[in-house]
């Protein structure tokens, strides 16, 4: 079974090598703050009941939505699962939409009519959270083709869990974004479970997406998916190849989810200890200890901590009081027109 | 004006489109330099070259989703899924992705694409390449779907699939590739949601869909001739929208009603026009309204048995005669 051992085969971060920088640092920290706090709330929401429907957090896995988010440039294009609160948020999506959503309100990213599974802000760049698990790996593609077609720079990043790795979706995206050489970003999220079962119990190799990696011609990547900057640095380089119409890259995040698969699932089915150990390595301690390392002053580190929960706590009372959604959007948008309207 | 095979129509919209608009992208298995395994994409791949016609691995959920990437992001993509059947692999798209994406999203995400499918029984294929699958699409809402059944239906209703900003499900008949009709020159572009009265009558509305519209046409010429019943026949062609106004519009000048239909009977597209005849115009019929379908059954692939539980021009004869007490 794949547990915390497997870190051994994961290159380590580069300790104080500063290739990064103050600012983009505290970008990295604060977006991972930001992601923390947000999903945090909504669970805390959810046992008020005010968060309803289902809900699924990435809380521990901060580090893999911070590290792309930040190595993206405005125009490229994220693509989610259902566990996409944090890609969401991390692209710059206000937290009061986000929560606004989870809580069903008026106020949410839209309205209420896609709800926790589908966040969805296109001026942002997020083109939808999908919740068909390996849907959106093609879909991802397809947007990368038109880059292609026009000569556009943008890249399409495609997230998606290690359960992901064993349906037939992932590997016809796989392939057909291989033969055409797509400027797409396949991230794994390899958080070792599918969702109550061991991804390892399942799999026929150790690494669900790595270990695939050659049946398309692609590098092997694994990397440290609790270390921003190791992701920072890794999705720079993905960027940079599809960027040079080099083609996609497949990259294997080594992560872990704090809670359990979704509201419903108290992951009762956890080794004793296993969630403490990786608490130990828990993204967003590792990144303030970075940051004291390169000498960022305690106070600026909770200056970031506090205007991260203000903007929480706002977010929180703006959506408590804003009211339902009217009934008038039942039957909006289902068509272009605008309406619903199937006949004449 | 010249004379067109409905194969030859689909050659001619696809490429009146893609000259008209280079945002307009095709792709599918074989389609690009083989031309298709029904030979209806021949010479696009020469004439618009590479980049905007393109072969793709035996991968449909692939298709699928990169049409879908493609039409959100700005193109307008013309994918092909080479049997209809084939649809139930990557039926997600389908039933869960491009119809949903932009109610889901609250308006913010728009999928303008076709996708193009061989259609349909009558080339001895058997269960799993002969089916009538417009029912499985019409009953997804989000999606149009459409279904012609001549050469000129196909280069018009397929320019305003194209044009449409909703997903399309275009259905061409299998055994309607080598038909021929005539076709005027210059640019052809249709409207989604018109029936059309292919042939006035007054004793019995009969509603018919793609490779249904000829067996119904040359059934109402029997009737005619040896039973003296006129019957109107209605060419369905968009299932949604659905010309309602115009089938409504003939059952109340003939007050009879029958469905000509391919798709097995359960849930079939004429059990949405029968209710819907019996919910507004009740009234005006002078008797049930009466469904032709295909039983619920797979389709058995040997010819003298496909032939016997498709409706036939003579099993629509039968129907409205005995219905009609003549």
């Amino acid at each position: 079974m794949a547990t915390i051992k497997d870190r051994a085969s994961v290159p380590a971060g580069s300790g104080l090598n500063d290739d990064i920088g103050e600012a983009k640092r505290l970008e990295l920290y604060r977006t991972q703050v930001v992601l923390r706090e947000a999903e945090q709330r909504a669970y805390d929401l959810f046992l008020q009941n005010l968060v309803k429907g289902t809900s699924h957090l990435s809380l521990g896995q901060e580090a893999v939505a911070a590290g792309f988010a930040g190595a993206m440039q405005k125009g490229d294009l994220s693509f989610c699962t259902y566990r996409g609160h944090a890609h969401t948020l991390a692209r710059g999506v206000p937290v009061e939409k986000v929560l606004g959503e989870l809580m069903q309100r008026d106020n949410g990213l839209m309205r209420g009519k896609g709800g926790s599974m589908h966040l969805t802000s296109v001026e942002h760049g997020v083109m939808g959270s999908y919740a068909i698990i390996g849907a959106h790996l093609p879909i991802a593609c397809g947007a990368a083709w038109r880059a292609q077609y026009k000569g556009a720079k943008d890249v399409s990043v495609c997230f998606f869990g290690d359960g992901t790795t064993n349906i037939g979706a992932f590997h016809e995206a796989l392939n057909f974004a291989a033969v055409w050489k797509l400027p797409v970003i396949f991230v794994c999220e390899n958080n070792l479970y599918m969702e109550y079962t061991p991804i390892s119990e399942v799999t026929a190799v150790e690494h669900p997406a790595a270990d695939r990696a050659a049946s398309y011609g692609l590098e092997r990547i694994v990397v440290d998916g609790n270390d921003a900057d190791a992701v920072y640095r890794i999705a720079q380089t993905a960027f940079t190849k599809a960027r040079a119409g080099k083609g996609p890259s497949l990259i294997e995040c080594m992560t872990y989810r704090h809670s359990g698969h979704s509201r419903a699932d108290p992951a009762k089915y956890r080794p004793e200890g296993e969630l403490e150990r990786w608490k130990l390595r828990d993204p967003i301690k590792i990144y303030r200890e970075r940051l004291l390392q390169f000498g960022v002053a305690e106070t600026v580190i909770k200056g970031i901590d506090n205007e991260v929960r203000k903007i929480v706590d706002d977010a929180t009372e703006a959506c408590k009081a804003a009211p339902n959604p009217p009934f008038d959007i039942i039957t909006t948008d289902v068509y272009a027109d605008g309406g619903w309207a199937w006949r004449n | 004006m010249a004379e067109l095979t409905y194969r030859d129509a689909v050659i001619r919209g696809i490429a009146q489109e893609m000259t008209r608009d280079p945002d307009v992208v095709f792709l599918g298995e074989d389609v690009a330099k083989a031309g298709g395994v029904f030979k209806a994409t021949v010479g696009l791949y020469e004439q618009f070259g590479p980049l905007r016609v393109r072969d793709t691995p035996i991968s449909e959920q692939a298709i699928m989703g990169a049409a879908m990437g493609a039409a959100m992001t700005g193109l307008k993509p013309i994918a092909e899924i080479m049997f209809s059947d084939f649809f139930a692999v990557c039926f997600d798209y389908i039933a869960n992705e491009f119809p949903k994406s932009r109610y889901m999203s609250n308006g913010q995400v728009k999928c303008p694409l076709v996708i193009r499918t061989g259609n349909g029984a009558g080339s001895r294929f058997g269960a799993q390449h002969s089916q009538s699958v417009e029912n499985w699409c019409m009953m997804i809402p989000g999606l149009k779907v459409v279904a012609p059944s001549s050469p000129v239906d196909v280069i018009g209703l397929l320019a305003a699939a194209v044009r449409d900003p909703d997903p399309v499900i275009f259905c061409e008949h299998k055994s309607l590739y080598a038909t021929k009709g005539e076709v005027p020159d210059g640019e052809i572009v249709d409207q989604l949601g018109t029936a059309k009265i292919l042939r006035p009558g007054k004793d019995a509305t009969i509603v018919a869909l793609a490779l249904m519209v000829p067996r119904a046409l040359e059934a109402a010429e029997k009737l005619k001739a040896e039973h003296g019943i006129d019957c109107e026949i209605i060419d369905v062609r968009s299932l949604v929208p659905l010309d309602t106004q115009t089938i409504l519009g003939s059952v109340a000048k003939t007050h009879r009603l029958f469905s000509v239909e391919e798709n097995p009977r359960l849930c079939g597209w004429g059990a949405e026009i029968v209710s819907i005849v019996a919910d507004e115009a009740f009234y005006d019929l002078d008797g049930p309204p009466v469904r032709i379908t295909t039983p619920h059954i797979p389709l058995p692939a040997a010819d003298i048995l496909e032939d016997v539980v498709l409706p036939t021009p003579g099993r629509i004869v039968d129907t409205v005669r005995r219905s009609l007490g003549s």
